[in-house]
């Protein structure tokens, strides 16, 4: 059953394969928030609404049909899903936090195998067309997730308004509908206390810093996603430059201050990273907090070449594994709390000697 | 000052409690204050707090002197799904499509402020967006030629001006053909 597959296994293309600048730059995520001219927006939706939207949704898992570019699509109703496994979806970046917890009779996703693309539906507006690229590389996410859009939109009428653009059920996101965000690894800036000077900045330019998993949730592990804030006024070519231009001085400030540790700082960096990777190769006990600061020091040990033998696929792995959801699906059985730290920290163990053992 | 409970952190929670005339001072840590359950930093206030709430926010401060100006405004209602004017300003959200219309004249001053612009340039639907797709592609041309008579590059400005022409009588044609 290849369904079982998506919550056992990491398959996410962000994951598995490398983009532009990653040893800053985790993943490159485009949003498109549209909705439809014939519904109420999904939180006044009564439920035989709810229920008649899906079923003309539905069929956008044939849009790949015959098509390459688009892919393998497939259908999934949240409310078929366990907490669990709706968890699993938003440690993989592929659901938001607020749609994992939607009791909505219409709530559902669009995903394709590779995990670069997910249709959230009704979340807050009908349709959330995501795509999600390795490094850095908004450019080809957004022609992804513009194609896309082009398709939903030759079979299904958009809300659409001349002056206000692509209306939304929040009037934050009106206009383009579109949020870019990238997903960076600070570790650098951390360290040299310049982070708070950086995210200051930032607020500055119209881009707002959130947690990993997006709005409202908090950043751990020196990641942080930086995303556009405003969506009505300028173009979607506009506020995808004005980001990659900020996210290019973040990646060479990122970089100077990583070289400038290293440089003045050798004895003491390298005891933080091969401390980390001590204890990430040797406890028993691992809580995910613990994992995400340790895996954060080791990736910068990878990044400045000090730890040869390992590499970001593997990094990037640890970090969905070692969340509480996908842990306990990839163990395949329930953990108790106990036990999942005691889980965790012997998947950590035996990922990382792998590696050293195959080199 | 010490945590008045566990003696060992700073006190950073400080209050008065008054019961029966009694006045109580209480300092302590936030963690001792939060296993007393005397932290309740929310005071009352749904702890879901998001962008939502804000909204609401600007939403009430819309008119000078509040919503005791204009009775009109809170009785406005969407007349497609029915949103009252209220109801979006307590909740944030919109109820559908139409509501933007329905509420026009509060949405222009909110979006101004939460988006700094109220016009969009990007994006329109190939199919749906017809004649705006084409206004728009005047507006766009017509920004270019102004550049390049700037640039004093008289070519491409002669060509854009005859793209401009071009669209601008397929754009007649069309409007004539609806009619």
């Amino acid at each position: 059953m290849p369904r079982e597959q998506l919550f056992k296994e990491i398959r996410s293309k962000w994951v598995t394969s490398e983009g532009p600048s990653s040893d800053v730059v985790l993943t490159s995520r485009i949003r498109l928030a549209r909705n439809l001219r014939s519904h109420p927006f999904p939180h006044l939706m009564s439920e035989d609404q709810a229920k008649d939207l899906l079923s003309q949704l539905k069929d956008l898992v044939t849009l790949g049909t015959g098509r390459g570019d688009i892919g393998n699509l497939e259908f999934m109703p949240l409310s078929h899903l366990e907490p669990i496994d709706r968890q699993v979806l938003v440690e993989k970046h592929l659901i938001s936090p607020d749609l994992a917890r939607s009791r909505h009779p219409g709530a559902a996703v669009i995903m394709r195998d590779d995990e670069a693309v997910s249709i959230m539906i009704n979340e807050e507006d009908h349709l959330r067309i995501q795509c999600l690229y390795p490094g850095l590389q908004l450019e080809e996410c957004w022609k992804l997730a513009n194609k896309l859009d082009d398709i939903v939109e030759s079979k299904l009428d958009y809300a659409f308004d001349q002056n206000r653009g692509y209306l939304t059920a929040c009037p934050t996101n009106v206009g383009t509908g579109l949020r870019a965000s990238v997903m960076v690894h600070l570790p650098g800036l951390v360290m040299t206390q310049q982070i708070g000077r950086v995210l200051a900045a930032i607020s500055q330019v119209g881009l707002v810093v959130r947690g990993l998993y997006g709005e409202g949730t908090e950043s751990s592990g020196n990641i942080f996603q930086i995303s556009n804030q405003i969506t009505l006024g300028p173009s979607e070519s506009e506020i995808m430059h004005n980001l990659v231009a900020v996210i290019k001085q973040i990646v060479e400030q990122e970089r100077a201050s990583r070289q400038a540790l290293f440089k003045s700082n050798r004895v003491a960096l390298e005891d933080r990273v091969f401390r980390s990777w001590g204890l990430l190769t040797n406890v028993r006990l691992l809580t995910s907090q613990e994992a995400m600061k340790l895996l954060s020091d080791v990736r910068l040990g990878y990044d400045l070449k000090l730890i040869p033998n390992i590499n970001h696929r593997t990094l990037n792995e640890l970090l969905v594994l070692t969340q509480p959801a996908m842990l306990q699906r990839y163990s395949q059985n329930k953990l108790a709390d106990g036990e999942r730290d005691y889980r965790r920290a012997e998947l950590v163990r035996q990922c990382l000697q792998q590696l050293e053992g195959g080199k | 000052m010490v945590c008045q409970e566990c003696g060992k952190r700073p006190a950073t929670v400080h209050y008065t409690k008054i019961v029966n005339n009694q006045k109580t001072e209480y300092h302590m840590c936030e963690q001792c204050a939060r296993d007393k359950g005397e932290l309740d930093l929310s005071f009352g206030f749904d702890p879901g707090f998001s962008i939502h709430n804000l909204l609401a926010g600007l939403l009430d401060m819309e008119v000078p002197g509040g919503a005791m100006q204009s009775p009109s405004k809170q009785t406005t209602k969407c007349p497609t799904c029915g949103l009252s004017y209220s109801e979006f300003s307590r909740s944030g959200r919109l109820g559908c499509s139409d509501c933007y219309d329905a509420f026009a004249r509060q949405m222009e001053p909110l979006l101004r402020r939460i988006q700094g612009s109220t016009a969009h340039t990007g994006k329109v639907p190939e199919r749906t967006g017809g004649v705006v797709k084409l206004e728009q592609d005047i507006r766009k041309l017509t920004e270019e030629l102004q550049s390049a008579v700037d640039a004093e590059e008289f070519e491409k400005a002669a060509a854009l001006r005859d793209r401009i022409r071009e669209i601008k009588r397929e754009l007649e044609e069309g409007q004539g053909g609806q009619e």
